[in-house]
């Protein structure tokens, strides 16, 4: 199985506070992996870790052989491959939504216009909305910005994407039209890492689950083994507040 | 059918001045108060400027030559306002001491500058490409225009005055000062520690310190900085001065639009692999700029007052041409004549910009809900 991101000992800190305590993960190609913990357990600040919107300060992070250094050309290389989706949508609000999908086509990788609006265009009709093309991100529902959002990241062609709790900023009748998309992503073979609380989305795409508590990994399962015999207690007790609710 | 409707706005009309101005007693007393206010001052100032005012010719008319002929200085019942003194004065006001027989040139740069802002203005505007492009060729226009070059002749900024130097300030200061302030901006929000701080101090210092101080600095200390034999004209460095001054100002408004762009833009423009400069171009500033609009235009407008300050290092400006005049003795005295002009100019280019700017702030409004 080929390795794509390699974290080895990985720790961070916020002034005083330590965020990241020796983190090792390792994901393969097509490898979905759905990250869960209380908030504060600096699960989003190790996703952010991987693209360098977060610089970690001991340990390595590799993403497919190019180590993220301080060197902005690697930065530049790991994020031409790798895709992120936020919580908060992030869309650019002065630009229609088919600008802000061909914006990086056309400035990052030099492509025409045309031809950026063309697959800008059949990334709108893969999340469902094409229709939507003209407006702008404030006249969209939530759900369809965050459908725009996973468009304009995957628009980039990248080979792994990165969802940092794609769908807590959501009503909830809004939340399937966005886990749809990710989960037809999933069925592709889209490399995914994903911090999420959404349960049922885990159990159907995740090969493997990841808990965090304090800037650790607790533990890392596969679906079966943790929704069914969570080793910790930590787990447990998250599980059991997060299942009940 | 158009009786009913008469009738109906004005009912509409009596609603509204009953629910505005008569729903009390104090409000009733209030609106006759102010309605008298406005009449007797509005009345005045008519008669004055207009209805009892000598243009040309004063009541007996006779040609105005001089203040003697004033009406108002003639028999004492009159008292309108004798605006020949700006007929007699219209080229200085207008051009200051430049030569009579070449004032074409400058009344054809006056004629360009509308053409040369209105594609920076209105960004609907049909071939607006077209006047981007004179925007840019403008400057080397005016400058050959107004100052000289092969086939006309040099006239020295020495003798430039009037709206002309206002103008070459006014719009010269700002144009410059544009890029500038968004370096400035920029850079005091930059990473780099030292281009951090060279902007935070030459902010904080310019802005520290009143224009004229920075006027008088330029005027007398300029010089000293430079090697011997140059020596840039009191205009230059009267436009150093000023840009210096408004490019800090400036920045500071547009520092209160970048603070304003959420951090998860940036991030999602990161993550796309957008480099710093293409991040600023096409997601920061166009939103920061848009939201500093309002303070933008007000530094505009302080700016273009301010320009009036350079009569202090000697140069003419409106004000000072204003002032020449009256130290003029064929003149003297005149000086609500004068200052109602000079005001008036200010006004209607200071009025321009402040609509203008109400009606960008309408039109981002809508562009983008």
């Amino acid at each position: 199985m080929e390795q794509v991101i390699h974290l080895e000992k990985v720790n961070k800190w916020f002034d005083d506070f330590h965020v990241l305590k020796d983190i090792d993960l390792t994901v393969t190609k097509g490898q979905k992996i759905v990250v869960c913990g209380p908030s504060g357990s600096g699960k989003s600040t190790m996703i952010r870790c991987i693209n360098r919107l977060e610089a970690h300060q001991k340990g390595h992070i590799t993403v497919h052989g190019t180590e993220l250094t301080n060197d902005l050309k690697n930065i530049d290389i790991i994020r031409k491959n790798v895709g992120m989706v936020f919580q908060q949508f992030n869309l650019f609000p002065h630009l229609s939504v088919l600008d802000n999908i061909s914006l990086a086509p056309i400035w990052v990788k030099k492509m025409p216009k045309k031809d950026a609006e063309e697959i800008a265009m059949s990334y709108l009709e893969k999340v469902k909305i094409p229709e939507q093309a003209k407006k702008f991100p404030g006249q969209l529902s939530g759900g369809q910005q965050q459908r725009v959002a996973i468009a304009r990241s995957l628009a980039m062609n990248p080979d792994i994407m990165l969802f940092d709790e794609p769908t807590s900023a959501l009503d909830p009748e809004m939340i399937k039209e966005v886990l749809d998309v990710m989960i037809q992503l999933a069925e592709e073979g889209m490399t995914m890492l994903v911090v999420t609380h959404e349960m049922g989305f885990a159990k159907t795409v995740a090969d493997q689950m990841i808990f965090m508590d304090e800037g650790k990994i607790i533990e890392q399962a596969t679906p079966d083994q943790f929704f069914n015999n969570p080793k910790s207690n930590r787990t447990k007790l998250f599980l059991s507040q997060i299942l009940n609710h | 059918m158009s009786v009913i409707i008469q009738s109906l706005s004005r009912n509409k009309f009596y609603n509204w001045a009953y629910k505005n101005l008569f729903s009390s007693w104090v409000n009733t007393i209030m609106t006759i108060i102010a309605i008298i206010f406005v009449y007797e001052i509005g009345t005045f100032f008519l008669n004055w400027a207009i209805f009892s005012a000598d243009f040309r010719t004063n009541f007996q008319g006779e040609l105005i030559t001089d203040r003697t002929f004033c009406s108002k200085n003639i028999s004492p019942g009159e008292y309108g306002a004798c605006w020949a003194i700006i007929y007699a004065r219209w080229d200085q006001f207008m051009y200051g001491l430049y030569p009579i027989e070449e004032t074409w040139r400058v009344n054809i740069t006056y004629a360009l500058l509308p053409l040369a802002i209105i594609g920076i203005l209105f960004d609907k505007l049909p071939y607006r490409k077209l006047f981007i492009y004179f925007t840019f060729l403008f400057p080397f226009i005016a400058y050959f225009m107004l100052y000289g070059g092969p086939g006309l002749s040099t006239v020295g900024t020495n003798k430039w005055g009037g709206l002309l130097v206002t103008l070459f300030l006014g719009v010269t200061g700002i144009g410059l000062a544009f890029p500038l302030s968004i370096l400035l901006a920029l850079g005091r929000r930059s990473k780099m520690p030292i281009i951090k701080s060279l902007c935070v101090v030459f902010i904080e210092f310019i802005r520290g310190v009143p224009l004229i101080t920075l006027l008088f600095t330029a005027n007398v200390m300029l010089p000293l900085f430079l090697p011997d034999g140059v020596n840039p004209d009191n205009l230059l460095r009267a436009l150093v001065a000023v840009t210096l001054f408004q490019s800090a100002y400036m920045a500071e408004a547009i520092r209160g639009g970048l603070q304003a762009i959420p951090k998860g833009h940036i991030e999602a423009a990161d993550a796309l692999g957008l480099t710093y400069w293409q991040t600023t171009r096409k997601i920061i500033l166009p939103q920061a700029l848009k939201i500093a609009i309002p303070p933008i235009v007000n530094t505009c407008i302080g700016l273009f007052k301010d320009t009036s300050l350079v009569l202090i290092i000697g140069l003419f400006d409106l004000l000072g041409i204003g002032r020449a005049a009256l130290a003029d003795m064929t003149w003297t005295k005149l000086y609500y004549e004068v200052y109602v002009f000079i005001s008036l100019v200010f006004f209607i280019f200071c009025f321009g910009m402040s609509r203008y700017s109400l009606y960008l702030e309408k039109k981002l409004k809508t562009d983008n809900s």
